[in-house]
């Protein structure tokens, strides 16, 4: 029994589409192209698949990965490709590695994560100095709701890197790294604790990080040059 | 042709699940609109989740792209967020496809499956920048055209339709799409003058014209419907289409991108039905049985799902148990689905009669996790039974929950009517003890044993036996419920749910209503009655109202039973059914005198097959095993059944 794990990207018109709608578009893919997928046990098997974190409707990227559980060979090399074909145009299948033996989840292995995020509402010179003013912050707390409980949590161990890159045509870049596991921190926090002023525009998820050996090192290393396609809408 | 899309985008992260805008379906078609072609867009006046499985438009949708003088796009009702702010930024209704505005196409094609979406017809025209009312209309805005179960009384929509296309339309759509492009072609124009294309399109079989008839009045009276123009027939009769096996659609069913209703392949697997309940309309209007070929059925399942990646494939019909030699089609698939290898595929049957047979079939099919098992009894007596000519036994429906309890299930559904001709109080305690003892026999099997009673008010539909009883009352619909809410509230393992009266009654006002009704329904939409099958959405204060204001009143259209002798608005539309066998069906009824299905018995002559020179194609004459009379449907998973 093999697994492998596989990148892809989610871009244009289906970023809209949900994380658990995208899980169940690769279960159909998976059975389109017959892949030999390991399934559960029981009344309901399900395809053993598992995908990492979440990705909020919405917001683009160009790392996410999944899991598959395999119970026969698959072709690796011709993979992508394949599968590409067999998912919605903005969903593209970047590569695939085998998975060690006891490998840790995605969830579990991933820490951080870079992001290209797009505000409107401040100029860059305004928010330059609203971001090294939290940069140079000790604390920054945030309130959450959770069930119906608000809870207040400081989130600045979770900023690991924010920078503004520079204007866009609605608004302003802003590049920032941001923790996933003890302290986390998501995209839109982020802008709403910048000021209450500012409006997401653009999100996209440029890197997933884990460390390896006291290294960070992505699941699947991305291509490294540029963009990896053209917008798809 | 323009593209919405950009303008569309930035709203999206704004609204709910705003994947049922963006299109990107598998299996949807790239041929865009183009000036040098009929342009449809075929339009499901709800939600994307409920529109897009509808098979109806998709057989079209598929026919209409692969014509080389046609192409077509879908559009669905936005949701309440999404339309406050296309109405905001002056964003017109868009198809999913190619984000074109709804008013840049020849036509608008809507389904209308129910009549508490008319609101919703009348805001997607006006959302898609068409005048709502047909005489506003100018050469070159969109034709609005309908179609569906609802248009066998067009009425109602007469003011704001052009064009009602009746009974099946696989071939219509061809043949209107056919006329545009030869009035264009004769005429040198890209919009021909409207009257003459209304005109030339009324002359095709089976397409009504409402704006050429005149309608006579007498009070609340109609006295008569004539045709103004030599054009138009005295009698529309609808389209049947002779063989399935010629239309072997939709060739590519819709994927789409994000959960919809019956997220599954569906393969029809016949048409039409000879059951012959009494209340249910979509039996009497689809009729004769037409049974594709069983090998039509099963290349269609398996390249169906072989392209789809789907794990589940629906074969539905109105009463797919009595699909000849359904047993070996059954075992064939599962076979097939077994040597395909690895991926384990389930097959369900909406709708399978209620006898031990039935179960049988359904424990054969459903290997995953038994949860629940719906059965239609729709009457608790068998008197009533006999009054709606569902002639099941209470020991076959006792048989069905024997054999569902003992391999398995554990969650019984029962499906009842209230509010049918001549019922009594007795006849809804039937109900309850009905439910009482097939409780008891689910507790000999299992202690979480559950029975849920589901009860809809009877709506009276044109072309069935009903058309002229008399609705029960909102207040008398409130009172059956309360009793029987009574009678099941102390039986242990039986929970009782119930459809609002209110949206009975108003769904019965516009099922049978005139002309006039327009004017209601206009009002209602003016004050913001949209998503009106949505109870959360549903407003009775609106509807009554409009209702006063148009000086009509329910007694005179729901309440009241109409007379043998009397004009209906819908009389010179035609289902093929003849008026008196309807009538005497209606005495019948009243009589407690039932009628076999003529499939396996001799002809009765309704109408459906001698008038249209067809017949049923079934591919065995003799009926289906298992079963007394075999007219309950049960129903897998959770699918609800229509209500008739």
């Amino acid at each position: 029994m093999t697994s492998i794990r596989i990148r892809f990207s989610k871009e244009g018109k289906v970023r809209f589409v949900s994380h658990r709608d995208v899980a169940r578009l690769f279960e159909r893919a998976i059975r389109k192209l017959r892949f030999p997928v390991a399934y559960s046990e029981g009344f309901s098997p399900r395809p053993k698949v598992s995908f990492g974190l979440a990705l909020s409707v919405g917001h683009e990227s160009d790392a996410e990965y999944l899991d598959v559980r395999l119970d026969g060979p698959v072709d690796l090399e011709v993979l992508p490709a394949q599968m590409t074909a067999a998912l919605p145009v903005g969903i593209t299948v970047h590569g695939v590695e085998p998975l060690d033996a006891g490998a840790p989840s995605l969830q579990q292995a991933v820490v951080c994560c870079d992001w290209q995020i797009e505000v409107i509402g401040l100029s860059a010179a305004e928010l330059t100095s609203v971001v090294s003013d939290v940069i140079a912050a000790p604390e920054v707390q945030i309130e959450r709701e959770r069930k119906g409980k608000s809870t207040v949590a400081d989130v600045r161990p979770a900023i690991l890197h924010l920078e503004v890159v520079g204007p866009t045509d609605d608004g302003v870049q802003l590049a920032a790294t941001l923790a996933t596991d003890l302290v986390s921190l998501r995209p839109n926090e982020l802008v709403g604790l910048l000021s209450p002023d500012l409006v997401e525009g653009r999100v996209r998820r440029t890197h997933q990080w884990m460390i390896v050996d006291g290294a960070r090192c992505e699941p699947i290393p991305g291509l490294s040059t540029g963009p990896l396609l053209e917008r798809a809408s | 042709m323009t593209s919405l899309w950009s303008q569309l985008e930035p709203l999206l992260p704004r609204v709910q699940k705003p994947a049922r805008y963006i299109g990107s379906e598998d299996g949807a078609h790239a041929k865009a609109p183009d000036d040098a072609l009929v342009n449809w867009c075929f339009v499901y006046p709800d939600t994307y989740e409920v529109g897009l499985p509808n098979q109806g438009l998709q057989i079209l949708y598929g026919i209409v792209n692969e014509r080389s003088d046609g192409s077509a796009d879908r559009a669905y009702a936005p949701w309440v967020d999404l339309e406050a702010l296309m109405r905001e930024h002056k964003i017109p209704l868009f198809s999913v496809e190619h984000h074109t505005p709804g008013h840049e196409f020849d036509l608008l094609g809507f389904n209308l499956s129910a009549e508490l979406t008319y609101t919703n017809l009348l805001n997607c025209i006006d959302l898609a920048g068409v005048p709502i009312h047909q005489s506003q209309r100018a050469d070159t805005d969109a034709l609005i055209v309908v179609g569906g179960h609802c248009t066998y009384n067009p009425e109602p929509l007469a003011d704001f339709v052009d064009l009602v296309v009746l009974g099946d339309g696989e071939e219509v759509v061809g043949e209107i799409t056919e006329a545009i492009a030869a009035e264009r072609a004769r005429s040198g124009l890209r919009h021909p003058p409207r009257d003459d294309l209304i005109r030339k399109l009324a002359a095709i079989e089976g397409v009504y014209a409402p704006s050429m008839y005149e309608v006579v009045y007498d009070g609340l009276e109609t006295v008569s419907v004539t045709p103004t123009d030599s054009a138009a027939p005295e009698l529309v009769e609808k389209r049947t289409v002779a063989d399935l096996a010629d239309w072997p659609y939709p060739r590519a069913q819709l994927v789409p991108v994000t959960e919809v209703v019956h997220d599954r392949l569906n393969v029809e697997v016949f048409r039409g039905c000879t059951r012959g309940c009494r209340f249910c309309q979509a039996g009497m209007i689809t009729r004769p049985v037409r049974e594709r070929p069983a090998e039509q059925v099963r290349s269609m399942v398996s390249s169906g799902l072989a392209r789809t990646g789907y794990d589940e494939v629906s074969l539905t019909s109105l009463s797919t148990a009595d699909f000849s030699d359904i047993s070996s089609v059954v075992s064939t698939l599962m076979n097939d689905s077994e040597s395909q290898g690895g991926t384990p595929v389930s097959i369900s049957l909406p709708s399978l009669r209620v006898d031990a047979f039935g179960v049988g079939i359904a424990a054969e099919l459903q290997r995953g996790k038994r949860s629940g098992l719906t059965f239609a009894p729709e009457a608790g007596t068998w008197r009533m039974r006999q009054v709606i000519n569902k002639l099941i036994s209470e020991q076959d429906l006792y048989d069905a929950v024997e054999a569902a309890f003992s391999q398995g299930w554990q969650r019984v559904k029962l499906y009842f009517l209230i509010g049918l001709p001549s019922e009594t109080d007795e006849d809804l305690q039937g109900i309850a003890d009905m439910a009482r003892q097939c409780a008891e026999i689910g507790r000999r099997h299992t202690k979480r044993a559950s029975i849920t009673v589901s009860v809809g008010g009877f709506v009276p539909k044109p072309f069935t036996p009903f058309q002229w009883f008399g609705q029960n009352t909102m207040d008398e619909l409130k009172r059956k419920v309360y009793l029987l809410r009574d009678a099941t509230r102390r039986t242990r393992g039986v929970t009782m749910k119930w459809h609002d009266p209110k949206a009975t009654v108003v769904e019965g006002l516009v099922s049978r209503g005139d002309r006039r009704l327009g004017a209601v329904i206009e009002q209602v939409w003016r004050n913001g009655g949209t998503f009106q099958e949505w109870s959360d959405q549903f407003n009775m204060d609106l509807w009554v109202d409009a209702v006063t204001d148009a000086g009509m009143d329910f007694d005179h259209m729901v309440y009241r039973h109409r007379t043998e002798d009397e004009l209906l608005p819908w009389d010179h539309i035609s289902a093929g059914l003849h008026k008196d066998f309807l009538w005497q069906e209606w005495r019948d009824a009243l009589a407690e005198v039932g009628l076999p299905d003529c499939r396996w018995t001799p002809c009765y002559d309704c109408g459906a097959c001698t008038g249209y020179g067809i017949e049923h194609v079934v591919a065995s004459a003799e009926p289906p095993a298992g079963g007394s009379q075999g007219t309950v449907l049960v129903q897998l998973g959770e699918t609800r059944v229509a209500a008739p």
